[in-house]
């Protein structure tokens, strides 16, 4: 008789390797160099917006940038963290190496250009000035956005770096690995929440 | 994975980090009003206090991987800077000038230098 147990996909989160041999994990980039000039575009886009100073290109950077910003810090806490914990440490370290390059680029790009483009919009409107009829609400938003960048810049962004430079070694440790990621995943749902906070304040000043 | 004693560089970063935060959020918060700048002086202080107490006594470690910190650090530094620069242009377009304007580029400065240096130690910790 077949024994099930061997042809079921492990959910162990224990790593089930050969003892001394490390993973096998795909060569990558730990900057992907490719997506540099698309992180140079959408930078000098946030600059043309600032200097034009029109409503158009400052509410289109900060909405969308806004709501990408908000989309994947909610993804990665509540779906991608969970979902990862619960792999075995190869496929784990295969999602990683896929997944990390590219978060390196994206949330400083999205966290730059949201940021400058809704003070620039908020410039433009005066929704940044104390006598506007909810500064207190805005006043609010600096103070979650305030947590959440020492957050992003304390946690997140180092512990994303030193995984994928643990990756990057001839013989990656595991426990290293999982240290780094069980910290990035935290710092992602701790962000996460807090972007619910973002979505109730910035959706209560639009309504007024 | 063996655990070293290390000085508290996240720690202290941090909350490097989010002082300077809460003087820029004191200083927002009043616009267009000009408000005392005392309290955002003696957070910016503050800020760079810790970042001087991090960077001795990071320097003080022994047997630490400083060629993979100096590495990771000098690239870190560039990608900061950037940001740093943007932000700093979005204050200048803004016409910002005077007391506001020197405590928010000292603040700019402390985060561009105080985020690279942590991404460094992070990395570099974990080096053999």
């Amino acid at each position: 008789m077949t024994d099930l147990a061997a042809v079921q996909p492990s959910v162990s989160t224990t790593y089930t390797g050969t003892p001394g041999v490390p993973p096998a994990r795909p060569d990558f980039q730990i900057v992907p160099r490719k997506g540099l000039p698309i992180v140079g575009v959408v930078f000098a886009a946030l600059v043309a917006a600032i200097v034009a100073n029109k409503l158009w290109p400052l509410v289109f950077l900060h909405v969308a940038f806004g709501a990408a910003w908000t989309i994947v810090d909610l993804f990665m806490g509540f779906v991608i963290g969970p979902t990862m914990g619960k792999l075995p440490p190869p496929a784990r370290i295969e999602v990683a190496t896929r997944l990390m390059p590219k978060m390196v680029l994206i949330m400083p790009t999205v966290v730059t250009v949201t940021l400058a483009a809704g003070w620039q919009l908020g410039m433009l409107m005066g929704t940044v000035n104390s006598s506007y009829y909810n500064h207190a609400w805005i006043v609010a938003s600096y103070i979650v956005v305030g947590f959440m960048a020492v957050i992003a810049l304390g946690l997140l962004s180092p512990a994303n770096i030193a995984v994928l430079s643990e990756l990057k070694k001839p013989k990656p440790n595991p426990a290293v690995i999982q240290k780094l990621m069980k910290r990035f995943i935290f710092a992602a749902g701790f962000t996460g929440t807090l972007q619910v906070a973002i979505l109730v304040i910035m959706t209560r000043i639009r309504v007024g | 994975m063996s655990e070293r004693t290390l000085p508290p560089v996240t720690q202290l970063a941090m909350t490097s980090l989010a002082l300077i935060l809460i003087g820029g959020i004191y200083l927002a918060s009043h616009l267009p009003q000009q408000v005392p700048l005392t309290p955002a002086w003696i957070l910016l202080g503050a800020s760079a206090l810790l970042l001087a107490v991090n960077l001795i006594a990071l320097s003080r470690v022994k047997d630490f991987a400083w060629k993979k910190f100096f590495a990771v650090g000098k690239w870190a530094l560039l990608a900061y800077a950037i940001t740093a620069g943007l932000i700093e242009f979005a204050f200048l377009r803004d016409g910002m000038s005077g007391g506001p304007l020197v405590v928010l580029t000292l603040s700019i400065i402390i985060y561009a230098i105080h985020v690279p240096v942590l991404i460094a130690f992070t990395v570099a910790q974990y080096e053999q």
